[in-house]
């Protein structure tokens, strides 16, 4: 079935496919962590049962996302080694490190506390509970710092030699974590991860809203995400801006190949809304263009110069197509976040927000808009990156582990097979509990023990009942 | 040079997988014993006594992994390929038994299907850690920098004994875990488990160790020369006095002791392979000092792994004091 592909191929379609089904958990999670410390300090703050019920309501949601990103996540950190050996050899003295330091920060720290998170409220008491849940969702955050700081090295590494045997050799550690396109890359991820679970979180309450509108929890969670919808997508619109002109100055090929820009206008760059990249004429067919725009969003000047793929050899150009695909998708997306921000804040402004069926209709189609964006956004990228593994330095030709493409193939196949079956059920499962009030008592069927320790059925009478020993 | 930075990393490698062994074993081994349950009640209080720690546990091996990756990155890159089919066969199976802690709960008609899940996933991802194992006691051809063996290299009589030594080892660690854990008709099971799983384990244990000597000169040399023979007489010594801890332990209706004694197993099975690989990180060719990273890479995980990991000690003990003591099945029943 897979005859014909070479190595490098099926291996970069397995990288793609298990990272592209990765990074939906931990995105849904690190915002979600966020999510439910603010409900679990609001209920300790204010004794309002509407807090705690969200929190019990989200926290098994999350409990199962979070189990799904840490299989999903495990694989990632033996691909490395098992199809990109090279890159590990070569790459690994920098790069390892710094997982290493996202293993023992976070990993550890959200596993550790997650147990107590989840089940411990009546062993441990609220405070130690509150800590715990702030251990999570700190971990989470450092989970995204670490990683985002070795994806960002390999966009645009500094702070290293390169040694005898082709090793790259760390000399500065401060300046290889805060690489030059780090911090806009982190503040990017974060605000993404966000503004994902503010879009998940309205069009679960908005399902419930739509079906009786007096529902407290949902009314509550649904203004709560509008305000995160109309104050975070401005400035995620923001911060994507500067890191595109962030990107232009590291790698003024990929921003090329986002916007379609085949030639150099010299100082009037237009912006071509769309378009169909045609690579082997280097033209953008069908273009739609709008004069000097390309200019204003790129130089925040008229007359700005930019470079276009002609500037370039071909064999370093990245895939134009998907890319400049991949970057209209999300810049769209995050359009149409903000539309429904304003939408919502103008709802409010009425006093309609919990009276008005057509937007939580609406939000309920945004739902999962976060997780589309955050992938076309990461599929830009490193798509973007291409042909290189460490931008400039290492192609990913050259990153390859020494391996048969039947050996890929087969694990390919075996890796498509059980992510559809698992992780489709494992969305199932999330979806069915959405779809429940958030203060049914049990929104999953068999829901009672959960996992704490020595707790079975009678508990689903009350989720959180744990009595000591 | 001895103690550089490297030798200080090998043996913060090997304790990573170490911990990983003695936390996630008994955990693997739970899913292993799930066909042994009775009820679907046993199996609820089983899974219950590892769920709030089991990812926890799982963490040690994206240590292993990770720090393998970040400390001897030629090292990572030569073993992942030449062990690729056990690792992706074990990732998978990590995956299914992962997910079934929470999926189990969730869904009346799929409950069974994520029952095999759990015991599948679990017994294959110990199978194939134990051939990982074999494998890379047997040796690991190698030519420049990368592996230059064949797809099956791994799959020999003794990797196959290896797996299967450590899914017996697993399971005992499983079943006097929950001898731990539970009280009453379970207990009762799982003590009478625990007897010929510990049977089992123990002569595998001994048939492994008869083998490895004979696989590759040098663990033959080490093995009986000085001063590798002090501890290969020390070594049996020390087994004894675990194997009489243990079955008396078992015979005296003690709790924890069994438990402990099993993991003795494991240490000291541990520690005589770490005897036969010294100073070997992929055997039988490259040292642990031809595999390390820069010294640059080496000092600054350091610094992370000696603030952190007592850290992560600290509160991997607190959860499992906060979760501690028996599993009370009565208490859900009212």
């Amino acid at each position: 079935m897979l005859d014909g592909f070479t190595a490098e191929t099926l291996a970069r379609v397995q990288f793609a496919f298990t990272v592209s089904f990765h990074i939906i958990f931990p995105a849904f999670s690190i915002g979600l962590a966020s999510y439910l410390a603010v409900l679990n300090g609001l209920w300790l703050r204010t004794r309002d049962e509407t807090y705690l019920n969200l929190f019990n309501y989200w926290k098994k949601i999350f409990a199962v996302a979070f189990g799904m990103g840490v299989v999903s996540g495990i694989v990632m950190s033996y691909q490395f080694g098992t199809n990109w050996a090279n890159f590990s050899d070569k790459a690994g003295p920098v790069i390892g490190p710094l997982l290493a330091y996202e293993v023992m920060s976070a990993f550890f720290l959200e596993a550790g506390f997650l147990g107590i998170m989840l089940f411990g409220r009546e062993r441990v008491g609220d405070r130690l509970h509150m800590f715990a849940t702030a251990m999570v969702a700190i971990g989470t955050l450092m989970s995204a710092t670490w990683i985002l700081s070795a994806n960002s090295w390999m966009q645009t590494p500094t702070g290293y030699s390169i040694g005898e045997n082709g090793q790259f050799i760390p000399e500065d550690w401060l300046a290889i974590i805060f690489n030059p396109s780090f911090p806009y890359r982190l503040v990017h991820m974060v605000l993404a991860a966000y503004l994902t679970v503010a879009f998940v979180v309205a069009a679960v309450s908005a399902l419930h809203l739509l079906r009786d509108k007096t529902d407290k929890e949902s009314r509550r969670a649904f203004s709560m995400a509008m305000w995160m919808a109309i104050i975070v997508t401005p400035i995620q619109i923001f911060a994507g801006d500067t890191h595109g002109i962030n990107t232009l100055e590291h790698q003024p090929i990929k921003v090329a190949a986002m916007e379609g820009h085949f030639d150099s206008h010299g100082d009037n760059q237009p912006l071509a809304l769309f378009g169909i990249p045609n690579v082997e004429d280097g033209v953008l067919d069908y273009a739609i263009e709008v004069p000097y725009m390309g200019s204003l969003i790129l130089t925040h000047s008229l007359n700005g110069q930019i470079k276009g793929l002609n500037e370039f050899p071909k064999d370093e150009w990245p895939p134009v197509m998907i890319v400049f695909f991949s970057f209209r998708i999300m810049v769209a997306i995050g359009f149409a976040m903000l539309g429904l921000g304003l939408w919502g804040a103008l709802a409010r402004w009425k006093g309609k927000l919990f009276d008005w069926p057509l937007l939580h209709r609406a939000a309920i189609v945004m739902g999962p808009a976060g997780f589309i964006a955050v992938l076309s956004g990461w599929i830009t990228t490193e798509v973007g990156r291409q042909p290189y593994t460490v931008y400039g330095l290492l192609r990913t030709a050259d990153s390859l582990a020494p391996v048969d493409a039947p050996a890929v193939a087969t694990s390919l196949m075996a890796f498509v097979v059980v992510y559809f079956f698992v992780f489709g059920a494992g969305t199932f499962y999330v979806l069915r509990m959405m779809n429940k009030r958030p203060t049914t008592p049990n929104i999953g069927l068999n829901d009672g023990p959960l996992r704490t320790a020595g707790i079975t059925p009678a508990a689903q009478v009350d989720p959180d009942f744990i009595s000591g020993e | 040079m001895l103690f550089d930075l490297a030798f200080i990393w090998a043996g913060l490698i090997a304790f990573a997988v170490l911990v990983y062994v003695i936390l996630d074993g008994f955990d693997l081994g739970i899913g292993i014993l799930y066909p042994f349950a009775r009820s679907e009640k046993d199996r609820d209080m089983m899974m219950n006594s590892v769920a709030p720690v089991w990812d926890g546990n799982e963490t040690w091996l994206i240590l292993g992994g990770g720090g393998l990756f970040a400390v001897f990155p030629l090292a990572y890159a030569i073993i992942m390929p030449a062990l690729y089919m056990p690792i992706i066969l074990m990732l998978l199976a990590l995956i299914f038994r992962g997910v079934s802690f929470e999926y189990r709960w969730r869904t009346k008609r799929w409950k069974g299907v994520w029952n095999v899940a759990f015991f599948a996933g679990s017994t294959v991802a110990a199978f194939s850690q134990g051939i990982a194992l074999g494998a890379l006691v047997q040796g690991i051809e190698v030519t420049g920098r990368s592996y230059s063996g064949g797809w099956f290299d791994w799959f020999t009589p003794f990797s196959i004994l290896t797996g299967i030594a450590v899914v017996v080892g697993y399971a005992l660690l499983g079943a006097t875990w929950l001898v731990l854990k539970t009280e009453g008709d379970l207990q009762v099971q799982m003590r009478r488990h625990a007897w010929w799983l510990g049977a089992g384990t123990l002569s595998l244990i001994g048939a492994v160790s008869l083998i490895t000597p004979f696989l590759e000169p040098i663990y033959f040399e080490r093995w009986f020369n000085l001063p590798g023979s002090l501890v290969s007489m020390a070594v049996p010594v020390v087994m004894v006095g675990l194997i009489w801890s243990f079955f008396t332990g078992l015979n005296d209706g003690k709790d924890l002791q069994p438990f402990l004694s099993a993991l003795g197993f494991f240490v000291v099975s541990f520690v005589g392979i770490g005897i036969s690989f010294y100073p070997m990180m992929v055997p039988p060719s490259l040292t642990i000092w031809q595999v390390a990273a820069p010294d640059q890479s080496l000092a600054f995980a350091l610094v992370g792994a000696v603030i952190l990991i007592p850290i992560i000690l600290a509160y991997t003990a607190y959860a499992y004091w906060v979760f501690r003591g028996k599993i009370d099945p009565a208490e859900g029943y009212h």
